[in-house]
């Protein structure tokens, strides 16, 4: 009897219901809230009218993006960017894992990791700080070019089509240490019988690398793929912001800096709402079709 | 065995040198500028540092520290992160328990579950989040950097799969003996699952000390700015005089050292954080990505 008590009271949820109260309450006002907020693309919006008494205005916000001469560019700038990052982003930290899983020595393979995960913690206000130092043209790389190569020193970050480089470059420098973790893991979880019976068979090294390891983990590869081209349109705000300037906007302009400086600092609020809304829009769809895809190819699950 | 070969001998020797070659270039630009925070005006604006400092001196750091605002912002840093990382915590202790329930225990679970999934999915965008702020009259407060942060859908994920590991029999075992579902989960699942309360704590302090952006756009006054906004103001922002192509506009370098030093202290407490963080997030991550 006193058992059976305590199963079903175990059972009343309304508990449960009060304990996701807060978190509930919070979304809603900082999640769905801002979701509901973009009607604001749709209208004229002004601050003192609000969502209620500002003129509608259609998808005119929208027409604009494609009408003005910068809303393209800022566009394709972002996809050029950040395909670059992906593909990038995924070679380096594949090589880099797949070198480091050779090595035997345990302390050195630490160290290793060690160092190479650290630049993933420090915010891209640190990381451009140290960038803007060392690539300056009083910077210590542009010393070691001129004395290496009797070279002019390079403005690198003034000059566009450089820049971009830069930026794939510092991302790759930041980021892919953190990236081997998964490589590592999948490389890890490798049958060793595979690699016991190619010894056998006679294979060398460099043969069982290619026909079992890069094999074995050519799924987990096809899902950050999938995965990270869901993400295309987000090229990294914090990056990009703390490393231009007015001089390359032409080609390092991107849609979340350009949202910021034409929505908040010009206050023109719906023409940056409708283009946030646009990129939300768009990531939704990528994202959505690229766990299909996932899902299809490599029979891979979130949740 | 493979590795007795002659030919794989020789790779390795390659591949060990290249790996070091590689992990080292990519803390040199670091050491490189903490050396810089550590030498004198004269050889940093000469740029005659390299990876040890040059007439060495702790101006650079007595300046920083000496500056009103700095000391300012950083104990608004502090603020920030204490109440975002206790606030925090709680909401995902709270929100990833009942969470954790299945769906015979809990009913509701896939549909509250759906509800925090699409804000992973889809945003109203910045100008929206703005206008609401504004609308909460959330503007020039503090709250405006903490809240919004409260509710964060990855950790709540981590949390609850964690919580999913721990064995059914504890939380029947305390359902037994009396105990309501507030009281199992803070004196039987918050003990057993301290490790992951803390990687998960590390990780939001590194995230609210790092976070600049918000302090931005929601604090128009720089005196409430906490210490990644004002960096990103210093360090950043005024520098553009040094990437001109005009080796004569250096009146802006002499202050090279003070930048190096901000930049330096504005890492260290991710830095100190480091260590304790590396045991666990490899463990997360791989959660996260590779599922069997």
């Amino acid at each position: 009897m006193r058992l059976e008590r305590h199963v079903r009271s175990a059972r009343t949820t309304w508990i449960f219901d009060a304990m996701l109260l807060p978190a509930v309450f919070l979304t809603l006002l900082f999640a769905y809230l801002p979701i509901l907020g973009l009607v604001s693309a749709f209208q004229d919006y002004k601050p003192w009218l609000g969502f209620f008494r500002s003129p509608w205005v259609g998808l005119d916000h929208f027409r604009y993006i494609f009408e003005r001469e910068d809303g393209p560019q800022v566009i394709w700038n972002t996809l050029a960017i950040s395909g670059m990052k992906i593909v990038a982003g995924l070679a380096a930290p594949l090589f880099f894992a797949l070198l480091l899983n050779e090595v035997r020595q345990m302390w050195f393979k630490r160290t290793i990791q060690t160092i190479v995960y650290l630049p993933h913690f420090l915010s891209w206000v640190i990381f451009s700080g140290i960038l803007l130092d060392i690539l300056s043209v009083n910077g210590i790389v542009n010393k070691a070019l001129v004395t290496l190569f009797h070279i002019k020193p390079i403005a690198f970050l003034s000059d566009g089509t450089l820049f971009r480089f830069i930026v794939v470059v510092s991302d790759v420098w930041k980021e892919f240490g953190f990236g081997t973790i998964v490589f590592l893991a999948a490389l890890a979880g490798v049958n060793p019988a595979l690699y016991e019976a190619a010894e056998i068979d006679g294979a060398s090294r460099w043969r069982q690398t290619l026909y079992i390891t890069v094999p074995s983990i050519m799924p987990i590869v096809v899902v950050l793929l999938t995965l990270s081209l869901g993400n295309v349109l987000n090229a990294n705000f914090d990056q990009i912001f703390n490393m231009y300037s007015p001089i390359v906007y032409d080609k390092g302009d991107i849609i979340d800096t350009f949202v910021y400086r034409i929505g908040i600092l010009n206050g023109e609020l719906s023409f940056g709402a409708a283009m946030g809304m646009f990129k939300s829009v768009v990531g939704l769809i990528l994202i959505l079709s690229a766990y299909r895809a996932a899902l299809k190819w490599a029979n891979y699950r979130i949740f | 065995m493979y590795y007795k070969s002659k030919s794989y001998q020789a790779a390795y020797l390659l591949i060990i040198a290249f790996l070091a070659a590689l992990t080292i270039l990519c803390i040199l630009p670091m050491i490189h500028v903490l050396a810089v925070s550590f030498s004198g005006k004269a050889p940093s604006s000469g740029n005659l540092v390299f990876l040890w400092p040059k007439e060495f001196t702790v101006d650079a750091y007595q300046k920083t520290f000496g500056n009103e605002r700095f000391i300012r912002s950083l104990l608004i840093s502090i603020e920030r992160s204490a109440l975002g990382v206790s606030l925090g915590m709680t909401i995902t202790l709270l929100t990833a328990y009942p969470l954790s329930k299945s769906k015979s225990s809990f009913g509701r679970q896939s549909v509250y579950m759906w509800f925090f999934v699409i804000t992973m999915l889809f945003n109203g965008g910045l100008v929206p989040t703005y206008i609401v702020i504004q609308k909460l009259h959330l503007l020039n407060s503090i709250w405006a950097l903490i809240l919004p942060m409260l509710v964060n859908v990855w950790n709540i994920i981590l949390m609850l799969n964690f919580f999913r590991g721990i064995p059914k029999d504890l939380e029947e075992a305390a359902l037994i003996d009396g105990a309501g579902q507030l009281r199992t989960l803070f004196y039987v699942y918050l003990p057993v699952s301290l490790p992951s309360i803390v990687t998960l704590s590390l990780f939001t302090l590194v995230t609210h000390w790092n976070a600049w952006f918000d302090g931005l756009i929601y604090l128009s006054n720089p005196d409430r700015w906490p210490l990644a906004t004002l960096l990103q103001n210093i360090i950043v922002d005024l520098n553009f005089a040094s990437l001109a192509l005009n080796p004569a506009s250096l009146g802006d370098i002499s202050d090279r050292t003070v930048k190096a030093a901000q930049i330096f202290i504005g890492a260290l407490p991710v830095l100190v954080v480091y260590p304790f963080l590396q045991k666990f997030f490899v463990k997360g991550v791989v959660i996260g990505a590779v599922k069997e």
